[in-house]
């Protein structure tokens, strides 16, 4: 498969502090992909470097060979690259609809004067039908009318992921989606994933739940302070030596 | 069908209104409809979640602008004030570019900062704007005739109607907007700026969008005061105006369409009807203070949130 997204020579400098330094790694088409590493070792930066929340120091990211970095986090969106963001963030305040009826936002634009003459009618029924569709994929079709920051946590993470894949994504980069939950809940979230997944969304995850990050990915990339540290299907990434050493310190592998 | 006949009955009971009024609560009335549009579109521009300071004087732009197209110009006073209107959203849409590099707080002081410099400007050259004395002899709406009704406009009825109008049209305008995929997304960007970008959203061509919007609804309501008053001058649009803007908003709620409208309702009514009869009219900015406060302490969720307990909840977005 060729790469959706690549990671060239990322860098990521905050005053004297470098968190990235010159990362490199690629997102093979149509996997669930895990980026992973201890506290500290810059996977969030890089995260929000990729999704245009930060411009990047230096180096270059590109999705299907287009440049992407240094774009705002709208473009990089409209390129087909959405992210979620850790905790649940939603619009807590709205529907659990409306939530991902502006999900759909890309795929039919609001339009100001067609909103006020009422000639949007059609469009507005599509973004319903779209984001009814988003939920239902999630299994949230029931509590379409509940207020967003009534739900359960878990549903909570569940409308994160459908108010992203309404919007139509080629990959989605879910950051940390398994931070506070029970294990059913995780088990239940990895369901949805590989559901995801088969849809033809590539996926990247930040996590660090290694169990579940182990159980669901089919490519693992591990950093530490900033550097790739090894790349590898599950299994090479959890008998290697150095991501061993990264995580636990020092020689406890040799005990 | 109940709602089209509550419709008809408000719409009945607002032309029966000045019939039952002095000629002073008359001028009232005038001033009330225009108050009603100006703090109505302030709530379409604090939808994406930025509170402007610079309201009033946005206002201030449409009336000089609409005044110095008549007088200068000669234009034909309607469609100076279009025009007027047109003119306060560029101005804000200029002022946005500088603005919406900030957020909230700083946003705040950046607008209040941007409207003492246009105020300032108005102060500053004597010609075209009048200086510190403002303008004054702006041409009044002409008079016409719709055949069953003369709008004289010597007469606070007549100008009553025609403001009525004009603000009903504008007000079922900001209430589609909001009630629209376009106003959803107002809110989105409100409750998450990161959310509504990450889903594609600019958040800030909507939050200059709303802005603009506002500021021209705003400059409607300045000119349809500038050609009723005949005279304005830079302390019409000063912060004072700008307190009770944001008095009405707070007092009545935002979180609802017609809340800052019933705020602005009730304090004109308490103001012009309670305390003029009282002789209390000089202690307005005294009692406006303690109001906010009370409201602020007991109703945190303003007038809107008693309305809605009683009438019961109602949904409806997108």
């Amino acid at each position: 498969m060729s790469p959706i997204l690549e990671v060239d020579g990322l860098t990521m400098r905050f005053g004297g502090l470098t968190a990235v330094d010159g990362l490199s790694f690629s997102v093979a088409e149509g996997v669930i992909h895990g980026l992973i590493g201890p506290n500290g070792a810059g996977k969030t930066t890089t995260f929000n470097a990729i999704s245009g929340f930060y411009r990047p120091s230096g180096g270059e990211i590109r999705l299907r060979g287009q440049v992407i970095s240094g774009q705002p986090m709208h473009e990089v969106a409209r390129r087909g690259l959405v992210r979620t963001f850790q905790h649940s963030t939603l619009f807590a305040e709205l529907t659990v609809l409306e939530n991902a009826v502006v999900g759909t936002h890309m795929v039919h634009r609001p339009n100001l004067l067609a909103a006020v003459t009422g000639s949007d009618r059609a469009a507005r029924a599509e973004a319903r039908e779209r984001a009814r569709a988003a939920l239902d994929f999630f299994g949230l079709a029931g509590q379409e009318n509940e207020r967003a920051g009534d739900l359960a946590h878990g549903h909570q993470r569940a409308l994160g992921m459908a108010v992203a894949y309404a919007a139509g994504p080629q990959i989605v980069l879910l950051d940390e989606p398994f931070t506070g939950m029970n294990p059913e809940e995780t088990r239940a979230m990895m369901v949805l994933m590989e559901k995801l997944r088969d849809s033809g969304v590539t996926i990247l995850i930040v996590e660090h739940d290694m169990h579940a990050i182990m159980g669901l990915c089919e490519r693992i990339t591990c950093m530490s302070f900033g550097k790739l540290l090894a790349e590898g299907a599950p299994r090479e990434i959890r008998e290697h030596p150095d991501v061993i050493e990264a995580y636990l310190g020092g020689t406890h592998h040799a005990a | 069908m109940l709602r089209a006949v509550i419709g008809i009955a408000l719409a009945a009971a607002l032309v029966a209104l000045p019939h039952g009024l002095s000629f002073s609560q008359q001028e009232i009335l005038v001033f009330l409809t225009i108050n009603v549009l100006l703090v109505a579109s302030y709530r379409l521009l604090t939808l994406t979640g930025e509170w402007s300071l610079g309201h009033v004087v946005i206002m201030g732009v449409g009336a000089y602008a609409s005044a110095l197209f008549t007088k200068q110009l000669g234009l034909f006073v309607p469609l100076s004030m279009l025009l007027g209107a047109l003119t306060a959203a560029a101005v804000a849409w200029a002022l946005s570019f500088p603005l919406f590099r900030m957020k909230g707080f700083y946003f705040l002081i950046g607008s209040f900062a941007a409207g003492e410099i246009i105020r300032l400007l108005w102060k500053r050259f004597r010609d075209p704007f009048g200086g510190p004395k403002g303008l004054k002899g702006i041409d009044p709406m002409p008079d016409f005739s719709i055949g069953f009704y003369d709008f004289d406009f010597f007469e606070p009825v007549s100008y009553y109607y025609f403001a009525g109008t004009v603000v009903a049209v504008c007000l079922w305008i900001m209430w589609r907007i909001e009630h629209s995929p376009v106003g959803l997304t107002f809110h989105a960007v409100h409750w998450q700026d990161k959310l509504a970008q990450a889903s594609g959203i600019d958040v800030r061509a909507y939050r200059t969008r709303a802005f603009v919007i506002a500021s021209g609804f705003a400059g409607l309501a300045g000119a349809l005061l500038a050609h009723y008053i005949g005279t304005i001058n830079p302390n019409s649009f000063d912060v004072e105006v700008m307190v009770f803007v944001l008095t009405w908003a707070i007092v009545g709620g935002t979180a609802t369409f017609y809340g800052p409208i019933l705020g602005c309702v009730m304090l004109t009514v308490l103001n012009e009807i309670v305390l003029r009869e009282l002789g209390f009219e000089q202690m307005r900015p005294l009692i406006y203070g303690a109001v906010m406060i009370l409201s602020i302490l007991f109703l945190p969720k303003g007038l809107e949130s008693v309305v809605e307990r009683l009438v019961g909840p109602r949904r409806a977005r997108a």
